[in-house]
């Protein structure tokens, strides 16, 4: 007996496999996500006070990125449609700007990434504390050099040092890169994921969202290049995988927009 | 819905995707790399049969150091011991604390993740439900593979952890932070080979098993029931594996995340379970603090709360279609146990933590937890009932699979009874870190689902091999298997309520005295319960024999040996890749046994019906 309902709906469900295959891994995603969204809320609960970090990440480009996605939800579906009228160039070209913007999301990510990487936070003995941007060329053995962040509010994950910041110790705006002695430093770290739990669940929810971006990424480009072959054999089943990997990258995006505003804004 | 007759042999793919058939099948094609869901059953089967008994040896070693405390075990087992995981962990022969954790945390892992649920759902559900459905395989078939395929590995992982520097994970198979952060950790250790992180990453893969596999049940069960098999038609068995797999697909993602962060606690250094000022052998640990250990336990329980009724679901399903046979009745109360079970599936996600009374959560959320634990124990109990009752008035048919259905039921029974004194706040805090909860929740899973698992293999042996299990060989296994697995776990209940605490590696005794005075009197039991454990080893061989001897010489039988009325009996025995000859349809619910005019007992429910045409409505 062959298998039924691969390409056509059963009558009573109205679905086809696929796409009910598809909306179950979606809910079981949607509990994978919620997980990490409820250690945010339980983690930011339970910190104390003053020990959460508001607007600490650049908006900017994870704008930017929302947009991305948001246009990119429209390419994705008229590639879809594109394959229900027939159209095979028409269904490439959505179909490969949809790829080339998921891209994109993936390359400004890294960039974020990547400014983490050089941006410090450092407490020193006299219970000082800056954040800013490493300056290499000044930083050495003896020496860390540190131009300060506009905007120094922000406390260190060091929270059993009982820490205070000492406002007004570094003037804002300061273009100048601070030398700081490494033997008067008590903590001094970039904002990895160790850095606080802020950081430990930003860089995992994105790093595993990035992976998802990356994942539809594998499969679009497959579904662009050798997968439109079925387009010509079984246009039906072709215009269904395109669906199904569209409800999947529709998710995606969703994700992202509930990480946007609780990462970057709240 | 296409009709396609089919053939019996394995010549004709049923892939979907447009490949080409395949002529002939290599070896390694139809046993190896099958995308067959009957041989995928199989090979789940045996694989989490062969963990299961993995699983026991880790339990009959640890009941050796329990019994008699700090001595070599004879025979040359002490010897082996030490061969196997190293000088360090096993001095001598003699099980050392870090070993028996060890051994703790695998045996409770590798009998939840890697023998029951791979039994219940991989084996019985993947075998059985397209069958019962009438199905020509899964609806995704290479998915189905997929999900062995990680299932596999995952275990693999499990088994290397075993042998790294350290030995394997050693934080119960709870893996309660911050201990598990902490432990298997610092200069002594592998980053990434030592016990506790593959234990996460082990568990990382079974997940992604669990979800294929879960995916895969419920699409077939929705999109590929036969023509006429309406869902108040759906033999019981399949509405336990259905919301079995709702559980699956929905529980297991936040332990996925949660292992996830454990993962970074461990590797990446940060502090996601890890509080601030932990304070770790004299010294603050090095990290920025802020995490909550609260908050691994709560997303644990989330999953492994429903896992409980993973573990049950399909054992009771089971239990229904073996004592509906035997009995030669329907089943009494068949749409209360499928509401039933579908409340109960909804309301598992909202008990996990009354696991957690003792971490001081507050009595606000301990009281909310005590309510829904209590409401829960409802479904469990009209199900239960439903069985029970179902078994008067009818003429049994007393044979292997009947017994072992038969016992499931008392034995079931206590563990879901002793459970309410658990589910209770007041009553758990004095409980719950006592033998008492060990006793309770292994007569939930040994003699309640195990014995069923039993059922379910001497019941569908003789679909899969077209040969039956020996009667003889299955009651030299049934009879001595109930009573040893009482004297097992009955005095976990005595030790526990005299306070002998679940977690002392010596079993309570210290050179030769008891650690308290106040379980003293109880520890006299030990021994007791770890020969009943060896003797249930012993008492294991009958099945081991009966297994493989049937397989070749075994009693051959028809189609339908147990005269029974649901579809996987419509196949032909062992059923061909594809399953049905033509294509089935239901004319009746699942259990027409003894229907009052009938020429014969059963009436099975692919039989066209022959006066009146008034059943054929919803065609």
């Amino acid at each position: 007996m062959d298998i039924p309902y691969t390409v056509n709906n059963r009558p009573d469900t109205g679905l086809y496999n696929a796409k009910l295959g598809m909306w179950l891994f979606l809910a079981s995603e949607v509990m994978l996500f919620g997980g990490l969204f409820s250690a945010y809320i339980f983690l930011r609960l339970g910190a104390d006070d003053g020990m959460w970090p508001h607007q600490i990440l650049d908006v900017k480009p994870a704008f930017i990125n929302t947009m991305i996605l948001i246009i990119s939800s429209v390419t994705i579906v008229q590639s879809w449609a594109a394959v229900k009228m027939g159209n095979l160039k028409k269904f490439k070209l959505y179909m490969g700007m949809t790829i080339l913007l998921a891209s994109a999301f993936v390359g400004i990510k890294s960039y974020e990434y990547y400014t983490k990487v050089h941006h410090y936070g450092l407490i020193t003995n006299t219970r000082i504390q800056v954040t800013g941007y490493l300056d290499q060329d000044k930083t050495n053995d003896q020496v860390v050099a540190i131009i300060p962040d506009k905007h120094q509010a922000f406390e260190s994950g060091k929270k059993f040092m009982e820490t205070k910041l000492e406002a007004g110790a570094v003037s804002a705006g300061h273009h100048e890169p601070i030398l700081f002695q490494r033997s008067d430093l008590v903590w001094f770290s970039n904002f990895m994921p160790r850095y606080n739990t802020f950081f430990a669940i930003y860089f995992t929810m994105t790093a595993l969202h990035a992976l998802h971006v990356i994942g539809a990424i594998v499969v679009l480009a497959y579904f662009w290049g050798p997968g439109s072959k079925m387009f010509h054999t079984n246009r039906a089943q072709f215009a269904n995988r395109i669906e199904v990997v569209g409800l999947f990258w529709h998710f995606v995006e969703l994700v992202w927009i509930f990480l946007f505003p609780v990462l970057y804004l709240l | 819905m296409e009709t396609n007759i089919n053939h019996s042999n394995a010549h004709t793919s049923h892939d979907d995707q447009g490949h080409h058939e395949h002529q002939e099948l290599k070896f390694w094609q139809k046993y190896i790399f099958s995308v067959d869901h009957k041989v995928i059953g199989i090979q789940y089967a045996i694989t989490a049969l062969l963990f299961l008994l993995l699983g026991f040896a880790l339990m009959g070693y640890m009941r050796y150091q329990l019994a008699y405390p700090d001595t070599a075990a004879p025979y040359g087992f002490g010897k082996a011991l030490t061969a196997l995981v190293g000088q360090e962990m096993a001095p001598d022969g003699k099980m050392s604390g870090a070993l028996y954790n060890s051994f703790g945390a695998m045996h409770g892992t590798i009998m939840v993740f890697l023998a029951i649920v791979p039994l219940a759902v991989g084996a019985f559900g993947n075998f059985v439900v397209p069958l019962q459905v009438g199905a020509g395989d899964m609806a995704f078939p290479k998915l189905n593979a997929a999900s062995y395929w990680t299932y596999l590995p995952g275990g693999v992982i499990m088994l290397i952890s075993f042998f790294v520097p350290g030995g394997a994970a050693k934080s119960g198979w709870t893996s309660y932070a911050p201990l598990s952060v902490i432990s298997d950790h610092g200069p002594a250790f592998h980053p990434i080979m030592n016990g506790q992180t593959l234990w996460l990453i082990g568990m990382t893969v079974l997940i992604f098993s669990s979800l294929l596999g879960s995916v895969n049940m419920i699409v077939t069960i929705v999109q590929l029931r036969a023509k006429g098999l309406t869902w108040m038609r759906l033999p019981y068995f399949v509405w336990a594996q259905f919301v079995t797999a709702f559980l699956l697909l929905l529980a297991f993602p936040p332990l996925q995340a949660a292992g996830v962060m454990q993962l970074m606690d461990r590797i990446a250094g940060t502090s996601f379970f890890m509080p601030t000022g932990l304070v770790v052998n004299g010294q603050i640990w090095d990290h920025s603090g802020g995490g909550s250990p609260l908050l691994w336990q709560h997303l644990f329980w989330f999953l492994a709360h429903p896992e409980v009724y993973v573990l049950i679901l399909p054992a009771l399903g089971i239990v229904a279609e073996v004592v509906s046979n035997n009995t030669r009745k329907p089943i009494w109360g068949y749409k209360s146990m499928v509401y039933a079970t579908l409340f109960l599936g909804v309301v598992s996600f909202t008990v996990w933590a009354h696991h957690m009374y003792l971490t001081g959560m507050g009595t606000k959320v301990s009281s909310f937890f005590q309510t829904t634990t209590i409401i829960i124990s409802i479904p469990s109990v009209i199900i239960l009932s439903c069985l029970v009752i179902s078994l008067y008035g009818g003429s049994i048919r007393f044979n292997t699979p009947m017994l072992f259905a038969v016992a499931f039921m008392p034995m079931f029974g206590l563990g879901g009874l002793t459970g309410i004194p658990l589910a209770f706040n007041a009553t758990n805090i004095v409980l719950h870190d006592t033998y008492y909860v060990i006793g309770h929740f292994h007569y939930i899973v040994a003699p309640g689902t195990i014995f069923a698992m039993f059922a379910g293999i001497y019941y569908w042996y003789p679909k899969a091999t077209g040969r039956k299990m020996s009667e003889f060989l299955g009651k030299l296994h049934f009879w001595p298997s109930l009573i040893l697995m009482n004297g097992i776990f009955m005095p976990m209940f005595f030790q526990g309520l005299a306070g002998v605490h679940r977690r002392w590696h010596t079993g309570g005794v210290v050179n030769g005295e008891a650690l308290f005075e106040v379980t003293k009197h109880a520890l006299h039991w030990n021994s007791f319960m770890s020969w009943s454990a060896w003797l249930l080893a012993v008492a294991q061989i009958p099945f081991i024999i009966n297994f493989f001897w049937a397989w070749k010489r075994g009693e051959k039988v028809g189609d339908n040996p147990w005269e029974a009325t649901t579809l996987e009996w419509n196949t032909p025995t062992p059923p061909p890749h594809g399953n049905f000859l033509k294509e089935p349809i239901v004319y009746r619910g699942p259990y027409e046994y003894s229907v009052p005019g009938e020429d014969k007992d059963f009436t099975p429910s692919w039989e066209e019906p022959k006066k009146s045409k008034t059943d054929l409505v919803n065609l």
